[in-house]
């Protein structure tokens, strides 16, 4: 195709057109098409820009050099397990994991420093939910049935969970489980104030939404003899999880994946 | 008309066959009856009026379970002032304690099954908590 003098000309024209109303779209800041630009394409999720400005974000600090003493103390477990029902099936395959304990080394895995400190190699360390800020759970979840709370807490609405799993294949902390099967028959102890799930729901931990809603600490935190386990508001500065996080050095479980996890180990 | 009288026998059998349920029902001495849901007897108000519960609980609680699971509420406001907790183990079956006679008759009666149950306790042991 040969391109004639005219046609060359009209190009031209409506380039230099193009050109000038997409300046003209994006030069305010706050103009529509320029948020969706930058939201798209400048955002970086792992920017702290993208925190909730929410007047409360919720978050737990624990301390690991008080936690790792008592490597057979499972009593933050045993607590959540009593108050949410939770059902054990005997097998490792199906367990439904609220609170569970890896080892350090695999906990905090992409930390690269081959020689830690003595007192964590090899230890057992408390996992949790992480509640993420980002969390790429809800961003995947087709029907809404996990969602964050405007406190910063990533809820499950059990009601509307129709078991497709994106959120456990989501989730890179392996925090969500499975009911396989009906899970009553296999509690053994059960807390009539809590409801238990059904066969096909995916559950988790969740900051005991139920009892933080009425002013109460999560169970775990109650629950812990050493006080290793602190929970707060992160968007108060006089919080006293805020007051840990200035004095002591504070690691996250994979913050690379820019979900930021809002459980914070102090080593 | 060929076959007529083989085409209206059959035609007679199958109109018998068809509507038997009904006269099943008509002559059988166990015939449905509206069903009688026991009500709790030391209670006089319900969280909303009677007729609005009879028509509309499964709203009411579909608003509470958005609200509490959702929104994070706790409290409902009944249309008589009172504040109840928007719970259905603890507030529902606290009055309604035995739900096989008050849920399952109507249930029953109108063929629909709600799975409230799979999840919520029913328990006795809660009452006045």
């Amino acid at each position: 195709m040969t391109i004639t003098r005219r046609n060359l000309l009209k190009m031209m024209g409506i380039t230099a057109l193009g050109t000038a109303f997409g300046k003209y779209l994006t030069a305010r800041a706050d103009s529509p098409v320029a948020r969706v630009i930058s939201k798209v394409f400048i955002e970086n999720p792992r920017s702290q820009k993208n925190r909730s400005a929410q007047k409360v974000r919720l978050a737990m600090v624990i301390d690991l050099r008080k936690c790792v003493s008592d490597q057979g103390c499972t009593k933050c477990i045993d607590a959540c397990n009593q108050a949410h029902n939770i059902p054990n099936f005997g097998n490792s395959k199906d367990a439904i994991k609220w609170i569970w304990k890896e080892r350090y080394e695999d906990a905090f895995i992409d930390q690269e420093n081959f020689y830690i400190k003595e007192e964590f190699k090899g230890k057992l360390v408390p996992v949790f939910c992480n509640n993420c800020d980002n969390p790429p759970c809800v961003e995947v979840c087709p029907t809404q049935a996990t969602f964050k709370r405007d406190d910063g807490i990533v809820m499950m609405d059990w009601h509307r969970c129709i078991g497709c799993r994106y959120c456990m294949a989501a989730c890179p902390y392996g925090s969500r489980s499975f009911n396989w099967r009906d899970p009553r028959p296999f509690i053994s102890n059960i807390n009539e104030d809590y409801p238990t799930r059904s066969a096909g729901v995916v559950e988790k931990c969740t900051w005991c939404d139920e009892r933080v809603s009425q002013g109460l600490l999560p169970i775990c935190v109650e629950a812990c003899p050493e006080k290793a386990l602190v929970f707060g508001n992160l968007n108060d500065p006089a919080s006293e999880v805020r007051r840990l996080l200035k004095d002591n050095f504070s690691i996250r479980r994979k913050p690379g994946l820019g979900t930021s996890p809002e459980i914070y180990y102090l080593v | 008309m060929y076959d007529g009288g083989k085409i209206i026998t059959g035609l007679l059998i199958f109109v018998c066959l068809f509507t038997s349920p009904f006269w099943y029902d008509i002559s059988s001495k166990t015939a449905m009856e509206k069903p009688t849901p026991v009500l709790p007897a030391n209670q006089k108000e319900c969280v909303s009026t009677v007729s609005f519960m009879l028509s509309d609980h499964m709203e009411l609680l579909n608003t509470w379970r958005y609200e509490v699971v959702r929104e994070g509420k706790t409290y409902y406001t009944s249309p008589s002032g009172n504040n109840y907790k928007m719970r259905l183990t603890r507030t529902c079956l606290n009055c309604h304690s035995n739900s096989s006679e008050f849920c399952d008759r109507c249930h029953d009666y109108a063929g629909v099954n709600p799975y409230c149950w799979d999840c919520h306790n029913k328990t006795q042991n809660l009452a006045g908590k």
